[in-house]
């Protein structure tokens, strides 16, 4: 502080104006001011494909259970209702799995094997969906088939895949949620006599319990968005699955995977084109909002510091 | 005692699921390879497919996969790096910078098929790019940007205050002092996430669909504004697409796509350990 009074007081031994650096650094600031451009970017462009969708299309049509674009019915409801499924079933299965497997890691598990499961988690971050969408439809569909289901392409067998592409993600987040617990609250719950169960159940999983619900709004968020597994495992059939025990066994269509499926066939500029952006819209919306609250959860500063990209 | 019971059955329980997690994962890996590990070979790297896709290799499909990937790099990483500078140096915190993290944390979680509807309205129509490499790889490089920035800043972050400081009350100025003292600390790092971030977006297929990848091309492509084969979409086509398709040739194509992909997360995590190991801070 004191230097810049110094410069200003006597101008004549101020160094000279770098110019070079000042366009550098213009061009840095440039480059992190872009990235709100590019989410407003996105955003615009779906809008302009994608606003006669709700513009042209009565809300109570687009909101209706049949998706019958050939003869210009555009409802929305069985799509949604397909993601709901999947999204929901994903969730159910990732976050019990991730948050015990986190537990394990953090609390049970000697070094070595730590040492071990961390890198291969990271693998599975890394698999391809298109290659965990091909082993779902070669491998996973004939197996839930045999099992008794009409079909292998269902629901089930959606979320089932999704899950274990969420882990990853839902694992790291809740180790870090646990790690923050303080080891007093550990300590002083096994000095008064806890087992370590009692103490995980009773003390550490309730302290870090926002950590939890910030694993499953991104847990949804990814199942959400996820496509190629969507495409090629869920069945691709557009109705509302019948309400009943076997709800998550029988074929369904979801939003990305609609999009994926008939963008290819449709002339530009048609309705159903418009639709299919209108779709995207909702998406953008449904994942910008949830992780932007998910972000104020985790709060300012500890956000920069998670490996997850988040 | 009964609650010593329930600790252990909790124990064992837990034990449990974590191997439920972590069986698959290397059950997954063990099944492509050993389903396609007999398929490669040099005429499958090296040879168009034939046949109405049924014989031949996936050499057209693999080198596009590079191509965009080179694509991906170019369109991303300067943007990244600068982006990533911004935050870690010249951000104050304001309410610009909080829309700035919040537009990161934003790109990060956006559908990859959005992002592919976003290329096709963009760079395919608006900017007459048509279905071309140049609209995937920009396409896939604005998805790759959320990877690169959270690594790169990391990365800058972790430099320790003191070669600021130092190089600072040497007398050189703030770019100076990023340029030849943060930025040489930060590398291994920033290429880390560079290699993550490109590794994903090679397998990546949902982007790819409306704004590159083509579903057999005779040809190789020639410049920027052709279109491509590309990997991810061509093991998508023929798993699903074309009826009475060999399983060897899928398998095979899945275990390269697999390979290409792990062995860039692997490239990546050597590079960071080396950087762990050598460093003096």
């Amino acid at each position: 502080m004191s230097a810049t009074k110094l410069e200003t007081s006597t101008p004549d031994v101020s160094p000279p104006v770098r110019w070079g650096e000042k366009i550098i650094e213009g061009l840095i600031w440039a480059a992190g001011l872009s990235t709100i451009l590019i989410v407003a970017l996105i955003f615009i462009f779906l809008l302009k494909e994608g606003l006669p969708t709700f513009l042209d299309i009565p809300l109570r049509q687009l909101f209706g259970k049949r998706w019958y674009p050939i003869e210009g019915m555009f409802g929305l409801a069985s799509l949604l209702a397909g993601t709901l499924l999947v999204t929901a079933g994903a969730v159910i299965i990732t976050v019990p799995l991730g948050i015990v497997t986190a537990i394990y890691l953090g609390e049970f598990a000697p070094p070595w094997q730590r040492e071990i499961l961390k890198p291969l988690i990271e693998v599975l971050a890394g698999i391809p969906s298109i290659v965990l969408g091909f082993l779902g439809w070669v491998a996973l569909a004939p197996i839930i088939q045999n099992a008794g289901a009409p079909t292998g392409l269902t629901a089930f067998t959606g979320a089932l895949i999704l899950a274990y592409m969420a882990l990853p993600t839902i694992i790291s987040i809740s180790e870090d949620a646990l790690y923050a617990v303080p080891k007093e609250y550990r300590d002083g719950a096994l000095a008064i006599g806890a087992t370590q169960w009692q103490t995980i159940w009773r003390v550490v999983l309730p302290a870090a319990k926002s950590g939890i619900v910030i694993a499953v709004m991104l847990g949804i968020g990814r199942a959400i968005g996820e496509t190629m597994v969507a495409l090629m495992v869920t069945g691709n059939a557009a109705n509302i699955p019948a309400f009943g025990a076997d709800i998550m066994f029988q074929p369904v269509r979801t939003m990305t995977a609609t999009i994926a499926a008939e963008m290819g066939e449709v002339a530009q500029g048609s309705l159903h084109y418009s639709v299919l952006f209108g779709i995207g819209i909702l998406l953008f919306l449904i994942t910008f909002a949830i992780n932007s609250l998910a972000r104020k959860l985790v709060g300012g500063e500890s956000v920069r510091r998670k490996r997850t990209g988040f | 005692m009964k609650r010593q019971q329930t600790d252990k059955i909790a124990r064992i329980a837990i034990t449990i699921v974590a191997a439920l997690v972590v069986i698959p994962i290397i059950l997954v890996i063990l099944f492509i390879i050993i389903n396609g590990i007999g398929t490669l070979s040099w005429e499958f790297f090296t040879q168009p497919p034939g046949n109405g896709m049924k014989e031949g290799g996936i050499m057209p499909a693999l080198l596009g996969t590079i191509i965009l990937t080179f694509g991906t790099a170019i369109a991303a990483i300067p943007l990244a790096i600068g982006a990533a500078i911004y935050l870690a140096e010249y951000a104050k915190e304001n309410r610009l910078t909080r829309w700035v993290r919040i537009a990161i944390v934003n790109l990060a979680g956006i559908p990859s098929i959005v992002y592919g509807l976003f290329g096709l309205g963009m760079f395919v129509l608006f900017m007459g790019f048509g279905t071309s490499i140049i609209a995937g790889s920009l396409t896939l490089g604005i998805m790759t940007l959320p990877v690169v920035i959270s690594a790169s800043e990391e990365a800058i972050l972790a430099v320790p205050q003191e070669f600021r400081v130092v190089s600072l009350s040497l007398g050189a100025t703030k770019w100076q002092t990023i340029r030849h003292q943060v930025l040489p600390q930060a590398l291994p790092g920033i290429i880390t996430g560079i290699i993550l971030g490109l590794g994903r977006a090679a397998g990546e297929t949902a982007p790819i669909l409306f704004t590159v990848a083509a579903f057999y091309l005779p040809e190789l492509p020639r410049s920027a504004f052709d279109q491509t084969m590309a990997l991810p979409y061509h093991l998508y086509v023929i798993s699903t697409q074309v009826p009475g398709m060999p399983m060897d040739v899928q398998y095979g194509s899945a275990l390269v796509l697999l390979l290409l992909v792990l062995s860039m997360t692997l490239i990546a995590t050597v590079v960071r350990t080396g950087m762990r190991r050598k460093r003096e801070w």
